[in-house]
């Protein structure tokens, strides 16, 4: 492959152009967890030094767990994002799985049907979900915020898997049907492990919306029992806005989670996004 | 391998069933509730349908009318900053990345993306943060670079809070535009590219003449999906002005607004007719944007075949 190599001046110009942004993309992020291990007087005096011996202090840390619920919180959007991804990706892969495998009547309508989630947001209904819940007695409770967050999911999940799933071979699965697997272990058996990569995918997808949602929290799970992460600290650190310490350690402790899993899955992520071009 | 005469295929309906039951049940019915309710208001104590009196009100009546149409008028600016900002800033992005055998390239895409997968919450109080006049942060910076005459508490004026609290929307959601042009950009086949630098295009001029036409679909989708993710913001705002969307509702778009009314806030009791009505508003946009989309660019935008 003989490609016009480009002029050093040029890359130059484009790794400084490149490596600028990176820094006011990293930037906001790693001052607030630098600072969030420093004492109250660096803090302010010299807030772009790195923490020092003298300096370091958890100070702000021990106050937010002493305080805050953070553990409960944690665990909170643990449940909600893992049992919603799960429902999301099972009932997302067996529907893609009817859609793309079998013709029947209305096939297409029903597909259509599915996908409008896709470009209308769930938000839209919210007065009549909050209706509902309070009619089925699931306001502060998580089985609310599951179920929503499983609506959410399933017309991404389903349109992406359907796409992967017509491509597993008809061979594979008519061989399965000679040897009487019935549809549902060719479903669960054959096909289900095989677009495991797109499940993956899609599961990283679907978790950022919900892991990051604000707005169901807010409305439909305000209770002490039921926060979430992201609406614990935000009720938590509107309370702490004077005490710096606090606020910055209350940040970084919601940054760390994110941060680490973005570590370990960004691959996954990106490709998943890029589908498949990046090499 | 139609067999005439099959039994009924009873696993299709369960296959089906479970996904049908909970999309319907969680997402269309209450959305189509929601529009019905946009019809309903309580008179005498019980609901009763009123048509689009709901609308009127909403469009006309002196309480309501100057609060939504500034709503509905800031978002078009919020959204408006994104296509100029944040799109154009994306492509440039993606362009540099493509570049072949950039070093650092997975890197810098990595970190770039960074932002965008923390919540709102988290970076609406980062900046707050940073660009707090307490902290000193900002004048310091723009002190370094002989600016510092021009700074001033940003979130706090109602003529600058806006911009900002959109260039902080455009900081964290960059990364999708990038990604998603990146992607279109390295699935151009190398045989275009090698036959444009056959005829002497290259650098710049093959990006606007070559590579530029052959993304337009990409850009077409990352526009809609801006549209559709401004137009149902809220929580960046909320959580850098609050609900009242401050500073005297220099940032309220219509998700806040739509909190506001049919949650409650404060004094304001909630109105489900009103919030239900603003809500039927912007399903309207989006449909609208949408349609204007699939039916409009998406057919016109030439798709190339390799």
């Amino acid at each position: 492959m003989s490609k016009a190599r480009i002029s050093p001046l040029r890359s130059g110009f484009v790794h400084l152009a490149l490596a600028g942004y990176t820094v006011i993309a990293l930037f906001p992020v790693v001052l607030t967890i630098m600072n969030s291990l420093k004492d109250k007087n660096a803090i302010f005096r010299t807030p772009l030094a790195l923490p020092t011996a003298e300096t370091f202090s958890l100070i702000g840390y021990t106050t937010v767990l002493k305080q805050g619920d953070f553990i409960s919180y944690f665990q909170n959007s643990l449940i909600v994002t893992v049992v919603s991804i799960f429902f999301a990706l099972l009932f997302g892969a067996m529907a893609a799985f009817a859609l793309s495998e079998y013709r029947f009547r209305g096939n297409a309508l029903l597909g259509l049907y599915l996908a409008i989630g896709i470009m209308i947001p769930i938000r839209l209904g919210t007065v009549a979900i909050l209706q509902g819940m309070v009619a089925a007695g699931l306001v502060n409770t998580l089985t609310a915020l599951i179920l929503v967050y499983t609506a959410q999911g399933l017309p991404l999940a389903i349109f992406i898997l359907s796409e992967f799933m017509r491509s597993v071979s008809d061979d594979l699965k008519n061989a399965g049907r000679i040897d009487g697997l019935s549809e549902y272990a060719i479903f669960f058996r054959l096909v289900l492990p095989l677009v495991r990569p797109a499940m993956a995918t899609v599961a990283v997808f679907t978790m950022i919306p919900i892991w990051n949602d604000l707005w169901f929290p807010l409305i439909l799970a305000p209770g002490e029992a039921t926060k979430t992460v992201t609406l614990g600290s935000q009720v938590f650190i509107g309370q702490f806005v004077t005490n710096w310490n606090a606020v910055l350690a209350a940040l970084s402790l919601a940054i760390f989670p994110v941060l680490i899993l973005y570590v370990i899955f960004s691959r996954q992520l990106i490709r998943g996004i890029t589908a498949g071009a990046v090499k | 391998m139609q067999i005439p005469a099959r039994p009924r295929r009873w696993h299709i309906l369960v296959f089906l069933l479970p996904a049908f039951i909970v999309y319907s049940a969680v997402m269309i019915l209450p959305l189509i509730e929601t529009l019905r309710l946009s019809l309903f208001n309580t008179v005498d104590g019980q609901s009763a349908f009123v048509g689009l009196a709901n609308f009127q009100v909403l469009f006309g009546d002196e309480r309501w009318a100057a609060d939504f149409w500034r709503a509905l008028k800031n978002n078009f600016i919020f959204f408006a900053i994104h296509m100029l900002v944040q799109n154009p800033l994306g492509i440039l992005l993606a362009a540099m990345l493509s570049i072949p055998k950039l070093r650092l390239a997975a890197f810098y895409r990595t970190a770039i993306f960074m932002p965008t997968v923390l919540s709102f919450v988290i970076v609406g109080f980062i900046w707050k943060l940073i660009l707090s006049p307490i902290w000193g942060i900002t004048p310091f910076f723009m002190d370094l670079v002989g600016l510092k005459a021009f700074f001033g508490p940003w979130l706090g004026k109602p003529g600058s809070a806006l911009i900002t609290v959109s260039l902080i929307s455009v900081w964290q959601n960059v990364g999708i535009p990038m990604m998603l042009i990146y992607a279109a950009l390295l699935s151009i086949p190398d045989e275009v590219i090698e036959a444009a630098e056959c005829d002497g295009i290259t650098g710049w001029s093959q990006f606007w003449k070559i590579k530029l036409p052959l993304i337009l679909p990409a850009i077409g989708m990352v526009s809609i999906l801006t549209f559709v993710g401004n137009f149902n913001a809220f929580d960046l705002i909320y959580t850098v002005q609050g609900a009242l969307a401050g500073p005297d509702g220099a940032t309220d778009i219509l998700g806040t607004l739509l909190y506001r009314t049919f949650f409650g806030f404060q004094l304001q009791l909630g109105d489900r007719s009103m919030g239900a009505t603003i809500a039927t508003v912007m399903f309207l946009i989006i449909l609208a944007g949408v349609s204007l989309y699939l039916f409009g660019i998406q057919r016109r935008v030439r798709r190339y075949q390799f």
